[in-house]
């Protein structure tokens, strides 16, 4: 675009994005960016609209309306892959890798390294495993040296670092990170965090989805926080409290409410507080 | 690369520069990582056990052969059926395939009085096409391939019986093919050996190469590993399907044509057996139901257990019937042993326990 500020264009830019299905509106006039070598924290409640905006980047769904640009470039992703050309990379929160395959097998699913020549092409595991060993020990993983282990034995940031590491490999300058943290214990996510920190600095732009404001705060330069699929704030690093976010994730006024129903239940109850299913 | 978090992880466990050199590069993790491990003690257990309890006869070639051939047959199928187990699929209608293959070579070459290279091509073809049906039937309505499958054989078998009366009149075929494709398909090498062994060599070096050193096979595993992840990472999941569907019943189609010519005639309620036998070897053989791990030596292995029980139990002079109380606990004690193995396989790491040790 030639518009824009002298400093180049966002890697990725929502413009507007609205989504809806049926009569259920999930998504109005979302607008984010996010630039080479920075980490954009989406943060919202279930049900926000997080999801749907992650299968909108990775080329699931189409929006309904609103503009996708890749380096200032109006894009539209008809699918995964078309989405996957432009840079984007998705990683689930288990890492979407399979179990029983090993490491290097895994890394290269769908593109794999052949040697000798046809019909006796051969897959070449120990590229495949130096590539994948290689990768992971990049991200900070220095735990796995052997590429013939099976994935299922890796812990789960070992795996996310996987995932991560394939991306990046494969070209990803624009990683979209679902919750990566959420089904992780402490350290673990300590872990995931580092290796978001590790891919941030090869100059990746890293969208960071969560709702753990803890996590977020700890890698984030850039967040937005998603309310009912509209965007309800848009700071930098060290403009809001930890406090402020949490409150703006459950709807402000909400959680004050909340806490004031709490308050009068744990008087009416002599101190103990209301049983949580 | 020298990043801080790389450092920094380095610090942190210390350990690095004290874990044991590279292990030899055939060590326990890499043994008990393999999905056969539990097939070869399974195979090595019942050839000493039935070589005890059977004698010098069940080693004599025409023991071996007894059992070798049964194994052939039933290999010959259990392969492509192992592929598509691993990619997460069954197929239930090999039965009814190789029947009514063996039944159109018989009736093309033998009734119609065809040479007998057209009765076979007719055959096979016949097998790849209900393959083709049962891999587009799964691949686009995504009803379960075990209801898919299952009504192909009854299905199958339907055609093949109102066809076999209607065109001869009677549920049996005779053929009796000349040459080369007695030799081909159905002599005896030595007077004992089936060549259907030589095919099935044959078979198991294709498939192992597919499986385990071409790339297809890493798509087969990631398709039985998790089919979503394999269809976003670009993997063109149903054409593998399809694919794989075609080779089950191709190789129903091939035991059926070799039956045909060694048996010189064909039956139509042949080969329902191998529905179930070759589900049976394949899980002794270390492929999990559920897709996404196993391996060809295991289905080879897989299907030598149950030819060398199946067979042997008639040299140990036992009750016949024994053979299949003895495969049926087999399989319930192969399906536990290869479940402790997997996870053995999952959580055996060789070079992370002098780490973690070091984190303490």
């Amino acid at each position: 675009m030639t518009t824009e500020t002298p400093t180049s264009p966002p890697l990725l830019r929502l413009t507007d994005i609205s989504m809806s299905f049926g009569s259920t509106q999930v998504l109005t006039d979302v607008s984010l960016e996010v630039r080479r070598g920075e980490v954009l924290c989406l943060l919202g409640d279930n049900g926000a609209g997080k999801s749907t905006l992650i299968k909108i980047m990775s080329g699931v769904y189409q929006p309904k309306s609103g503009k996708i640009e890749v380096e200032g470039r109006p894009v539209t992703f008809t699918s995964p892959r078309d989405s996957a050309r432009y840079g984007l990379a998705t990683v689930h929160q288990f890492g979407g890798t399979f179990p029983l395959m090993t490491i290097g097998r895994s890394f290269f699913v769908g593109a794999e390294p052949e040697k000798g020549f046809w019909p006796l092409k051969r897959f070449d595991r120990k590229f495949a495993n130096e590539v994948a060993v290689r990768e992971m020990r990049q991200l900070g993983i220095t735990r796995v040296t052997d590429g013939d282990r099976l994935v299922g034995g890796l812990s789960g940031g070992e795996r996310q670092a996987l995932a991560i590491g394939r991306a990046v490999y494969f070209g990803a300058s624009i990683l979209v990170l679902d919750e990566p943290t959420a089904a992780l214990g402490v350290k673990e996510a300590a872990h995931v965090l580092r290796i978001v920190m590790a891919a941030r600095k090869k100059g990746i732009a890293v969208v960071f989805i969560t709702h753990q404001v803890t996590h977020a705060l700890t890698v984030g330069d850039h967040f937005a926080v998603l309310i009912r699929g509209a965007k309800a704030a848009d700071f930098r690093k060290g403009e809001k409290s930890r406090e402020e976010i949490t409150d703006l994730m459950a709807g402000g006024e909400a959680m004050a409410e909340l806490e004031a129903e709490l308050d009068a239940y744990e008087n009416a109850h002599e101190g103990h507080a209301p049983q949580i299913a | 690369m020298t990043s801080q978090d790389e450092r920094g992880a380095r610090g942190r466990d210390g350990a690095i520069a004290v874990k044991p050199s590279a292990p030899p590069r055939f060590d326990v993790g890499g043994l008990i990582r393999r999905p056969e491990t539990g097939a070869l003690i399974g195979t090595v257990g019942v050839l000493v056990f039935f070589s005890i309890v059977g004698g010098r006869t069940f080693l004599s070639s025409a023991g071996v052969s007894s059992w070798l051939n049964v194994a052939a047959e039933l290999g010959i199928i259990a392969l492509p059926v192992g592929l598509l187990m691993i990619a997460g699929e069954l197929d239930l209608s090999v039965g009814s395939v190789l029947a009514a293959s063996s039944m159109t070579t018989s009736i093309v070459s033998g009734n119609w009085g065809m040479p007998v290279f057209v009765g076979i091509l007719s055959g096979l073809a016949l097998g790849l096409l209900v393959g083709a049906a049962n891999g587009l039937v799964v691949t686009r309505t995504r009803v379960p391939s075990f209801v898919v499958t299952l009504a192909t054989n009854f299905s199958v078998a339907g055609i093949t019986l109102a066809l076999a009366i209607a065109l001869t009149g009677s549920t049996s075929s005779s053929l009796s093919a000349g040459e080369p494709a007695k030799t081909l398909l159905g002599s005896l090498i030595g007077g004992q050996f089936e060549v259907a062994v030589i095919w099935w060599a044959l078979a198991v070096a294709v498939v192992g190469w597919l499986l385990h050193v071409s790339k297809y096979g890493n798509w087969i595993f990631a398709i039985g590993g998790d089919l979503e992840s394999a269809r976003t990472m670009g993997i063109p999941i149903n054409g593998v399907k399809i694919a794989l569907y075609m080779s089950s019943a191709l190789g129903a189609a091939l035991v059926g044509v070799i039956q045909a010519i060694l048996y010189n005639g064909a039956q139509v309620a042949a080969g329902q057996a191998f529905v179930f036998n070759s589900i049976i070897a394949v899980v002794i053989g270390g492929v999990l139901l559920t897709g996404g791990y196993g391996s060809v030596v295991g289905i080879v292995m897989g299907t030598l257990t149950f030819a060398i029980v199946n067979q042997g139990i008639y040299f140990s002079g036992w009750d016949a019937n024994l053979a299949s109380l003895i495969l049926g606990l087999m399989l319930l004690a192969a399906v536990l042993m290869n479940n402790t193995f997997r996870r053995m396989a999952l959580s055996y790491s060789p070079k992370s326990k002098p780490v973690e040790q070091g984190r303490r």
